[in-house]
């Protein structure tokens, strides 16, 4: 028989990787210049936790997804229309701050909140769900930080898997060095994934998704609970871009040893 | 074949609307815009209560085949009096990129290298030019003594369109009345059953399928196309929209019209040097270089930031139509350069600009269905103008279904012709469009009449004008000569080609005696770069290809190949088999390549097939 979960998946936004990104320093420290005009996706860790947690819905009859995630309700309603197609889900809409570098803590404890407002949970069936690691500024303990203000002890990291037995317990592959996979067995909900990318493609649109999802999503912004984050005394001395180079030239006469030379030489070039 | 295979009957999911709406630009803005904002002052009102949900407000959709509502292709500078009727309290520092134009001037730039195409009457006013260097010319360039007035966008915006329509789609969506979805192309209209084949109506949209090859055959993850039934259908998908393109097919265009006429406008945005002397505001047009029909254009953003690019029309006869290569050496223009040399490149993008205006409109409605913006023929040639009379006939439109909603009527032919059509015709964006109607005539018989010919329409207010004979868009473009100068030099193309692998048309440039570009890695790129550090073109994977060759032969058998030397992303190269191959990843659809083809089936439309597709450019900035 099916297990049924609730199952809430913490994701957060990031600018869309494809758009030219300028690191600046504002009143509130280093942050990326005009991040508020540009456009913004869900981040892509988190993503492949909200497509494995409809998958893991789909497959158990009566589960249902939350989506909870802290922004601005205009940049989150802009990402909604890219997500919103794809899976099923219930918005949870955090009005906050975007840009710069939110204290971890100060996010976590406003997404417990919002994950234990929600009516109806049952904790007996709860499974958060997040990414592993973060497109942007992701500061690495805010989905564990989630789990400890929750009280759940079970927590795993860098997952690519997880199957459900019929008894309720589920068996979990969490990346390691060497890559590898370590096979844990979890008793049962309550518990917390921090996602990797996982084993599914991104679904396609199906309007009829977005059709659903919206008659909840568009109330859900309008009545979005507002939260400021406090810094909490950090501050950040310095951050940098990922370097980015990208260098072409046409070659006809280099043979593959050449071309595999150069290239290691490019990439080590870097760490000299 | 894509288009055959869309055809194929599956069963497909359908939803049923209000109001559907194909492709989200300024045109569907101001439509939605002007739907939202009546909707936001009484929301009770029973005239927007839903016909297939009762109970509920309008379900209005709209979708759009761009991955994000920001990905749109141009900068423009505009006269802004239909956006600003519609938003009267308009603060341009609330859109990001815009700004009020501070400063209009007109040049005619000379060619400093010697190597653009010119007529011997230009050689000789360029001459004449020349002697006074120190006196009227000045960085290669005559700046003209005053500004003709139908130029003058004075009281108007630069802006970017990306920018703007992120700007309105959040308003938009904010309402609450609007679904706005983007990465979502429409495959074409649906009509609904007519044994007489005689009505003009429409039924909805369906959507591209999903999870197919390239070819359109159903593949892993198969999703075909929602049918999405409204009892509106709102035709705003531009010039080579699938949509639209689909309507002309079924219903022909009005008697005496034909879309003949086009231009590829292609652009940076370039980031200025930290001391730059150039002001937000600052609009400049320029004629004469790099050849004598290319036009070109500086705007002036706020933070540094400026719009540079070039419009290549199809009355420039000559098949090496290379656009990227002809852009870099625009912008190295000594008028240009002195203030773009430091930047650096942030964006870049391309767009076909249906230029037919009048010539070119279509049946503005039907039972069931209405078109706006450029694709239903709203720009004004001789301003040089589009997004504002595209807004404004969306708003038009939004205007006549209020009025139809709140008198109960249906959404006929006749019903849109008396109020869609009707205000349409009453307003300035009519008036502007007699006036242009036959402005750019005179470029058909060469570059100096033509600009007699555009100042004759301009000031006398479209009254006199100069008569000419347009040939449909493949008849446009010359045939390479075989033999004398022009053979040799396409001979010395080929040599180049060959001997380093780069495009033909590219080689005939430099065998034409253009410079070679000198690389720089920020501002100077190859145009594959320019994809990726500009453009940031990304397709989606499961869809069919969109660019498709109806004949493979004739593309064998074609010497010109323009739609290869015109294609703005490089998604068509020289093929194995001598015929274009095309790579949809690559693709930024701009539509080029539909009315760049010399090889024309039936001697008015194109050997290529530009159906609908996924993907193209991601850059917020144009």
């Amino acid at each position: 028989m099916a297990n049924v979960l609730h199952i809430v998946v913490c994701a957060g936004m990031a600018p869309d990787p494809l758009q030219t990104l300028e690191p600046t320093t504002g009143p509130n420290g280093p942050g990326i210049k005009n991040e508020m005009v540009l456009p913004a996706v869900l981040d892509p860790w988190a993503a492949s936790a909200l497509y494995e947690a409809a998958s893991l819905a789909a497959k158990n009859p009566g589960s249902k997804v939350w989506l909870v995630s802290l922004g601005p309700k205009a940049k989150l309603q802009q990402v909604m229309m890219t997500v919103a197609q794809k899976v099923g889900f219930e918005l949870v809409p955090v009005d906050g701050p975007i840009g710069g570098f939110p204290d971890a803590h100060a996010t976590a404890a406003a997404l417990a909140d919002a994950i234990e407002a929600i009516p109806g949970l049952d904790r007996a069936r709860l499974l958060v769900f997040g990414g592993w690691e973060s497109a942007t500024r992701g500061a690495g303990v805010t989905l564990q930080l989630v789990g400890e203000r929750l009280g759940i002890v079970d927590q795993f990291q860098g997952v690519d898997q997880i199957t459900l037995r019929e008894d309720g317990s589920f068996e979990v592959l969490e990346r390691v060095e060497g890559g590898k996979h370590q096979v844990s067995v979890c008793a049962g909900a309550p518990a917390v994934l921090g996602w990797a990318t996982g084993n599914l493609p991104e679904p396609r649109n199906n309007p009829q998704v977005g059709m659903a999802n919206m008659r909840t999503i568009m109330p859900a912004l309008q009545k979005a609970k507002s939260v400021a984050l406090e810094a909490n005394g950090l501050k950040y001395v310095a951050v940098n871009l990922p370097r980015q180079q990208r260098e072409t030239r046409v070659e006809k006469n280099l043979s593959a040893e050449e071309i595999a030379r150069e290239i290691v030489e490019w990439i080590e070039k870097d760490n000299r | 074949m894509n288009s055959a295979a869309q055809t194929v009957e599956v069963d497909r999911q359908t939803m049923d609307v209000d109001i559907v709406c194909a492709g989200f630009g300024p045109a569907t803005g101001g439509f939605l815009t002007t739907l939202t904002q009546a909707w936001s002052q009484n929301p009770a009102d029973p005239a927007f209560e839903s016909k297939v949900a009762p109970g509920m407000p309008l379900q209005v959709l709209c979708y759009e085949r761009a991955d994000d509502l920001a990905a749109g292709v141009s900068g423009v500078v505009t006269r802004a009096e239909g956006i600003r009727t519609s938003f009267p309290a308009l603060d341009p520092a609330e859109v990001p990129m815009a700004a009020p134009i501070r400063q209009e001037r007109v040049f005619y730039l000379l060619d400093p290298i010697g190597a653009s195409r010119r007529s011997l009457t230009l050689r000789m006013g360029d001459f004449f030019l020349g002697l006074g260097k120190t006196l009227w010319v000045k960085d290669s360039a005559f700046e003209l003594p005053w500004t003709p007035v139908f130029l003058h966008k004075h009281g108007g915006l630069v802006l970017s369109i990306g920018q703007f329509n992120q700007w309105v789609g959040s308003q938009l969506m904010a309402s609450g009345l609007v679904q706005i979805w983007p990465g979502t192309p429409v495959s074409g209209p649906i009509f609904p059953e007519d044994p007489g084949g005689t009505k003009r109506a429409v039924a909805g949209l369906r959507l591209a399928d999903q999870g197919v090859d390239k070819h359109g055959i159903p593949a892993e993850g198969y999703m075909p196309g929602m049918n999405v039934r409204a009892q509106l259908t709102v035709v705003g998908d531009g010039p080579v929209g699938a949509v639209g393109q689909r309507l002309d097919e079924r219903f022909g265009l009005p008697a005496g019209h034909a879309r003949r006429e086009w231009a590829l406008g292609m652009k940076f945005v370039i980031e200025l040097p930290e001391d730059t002397a150039l002001e937000a505001g600052t609009v400049w047009h320029t004629f004469g270089f790099p050849e004598p029909e290319i036009f070109g254009f500086l705007y002036v953003h706020p933070e540094r930031l400026v719009s540079a690019g070039i419009f290549v029309p199809s009355w420039m006869g000559d098949p090496g139509r290379t656009v990227y290569r002809y852009l870099q050496h625009y912008i190295q223009h000594p008028l240009l350069w002195q203030h773009l040399k430091g930047g650096a490149l942030r964006s870049w993008g391309a767009k076909s600009l249906e230029e037919s205006g009048k010539h070119g409109e279509p049946f503005l409605a039907g039972d069931g269905f209405a078109r706006i913006g450029e694709g239903s023929g709203s720009t004004n040639l001789l301003t040089g103008s589009g997004v504002d009379e595209a807004w404004t006939t969306g708003a038009q439109l939004g205007e006549a279904v209020l009025e139809l909603l709140r008198a109960g009527k249906p959404f006929t032919q006749q019903n849109l012709s008396e109020t869609y059509e009707k205000r349409r015709r009453a307003s300035w964006v009519e008036r502007g469009a007699r006036e242009a109607e036959n402005a750019r005539n005179g470029f058909y018989g060469g570059f100096v009449r033509g600009l007699l010919g555009m100042g004759l329409a301009g000031l006398t207010g479209g009254r006199l004008s100069l008569a000419a004979h347009i040939p449909p868009a493949p008849k446009q473009i010359r045939r390479f000569g075989a033999y004398g100068k022009a053979g040799l030099k396409l001979r010395e193309a080929a040599a180049l080609a060959v001997a380093d692998g780069r495009p033909l048309h590219d080689a005939l440039m430099t065998a034409r005696g253009w410079p070679e570009i000198p690389f720089d890695g920020r501002l100077l790129v190859t145009q594959q770069d320019a994809l990726l550090m500009g453009g940031k073109v990304q397709a989606m994977p499961g869809f069919a290809d969109h660019v498709l060759f109806l004949d493979r032969n004739r593309c064998i058998q074609c010497r010109e190949k323009t739609c290869i030397a015109m294609c703005s992303g490089q998604a068509l190269t020289l093929g194995d088999d001598g015929a274009p191959a095309f790579e949809r990843e690559k693709c930024v659809h701009c539509g080029a390549c539909l009315w760049n083809c010399a090889q024309s089936p039936d001697g008015e439309r194109s050997n290529i097939e530009f159906v609908a597709g996924s993907g193209g450019l991601h850059s917020a900035e144009n």
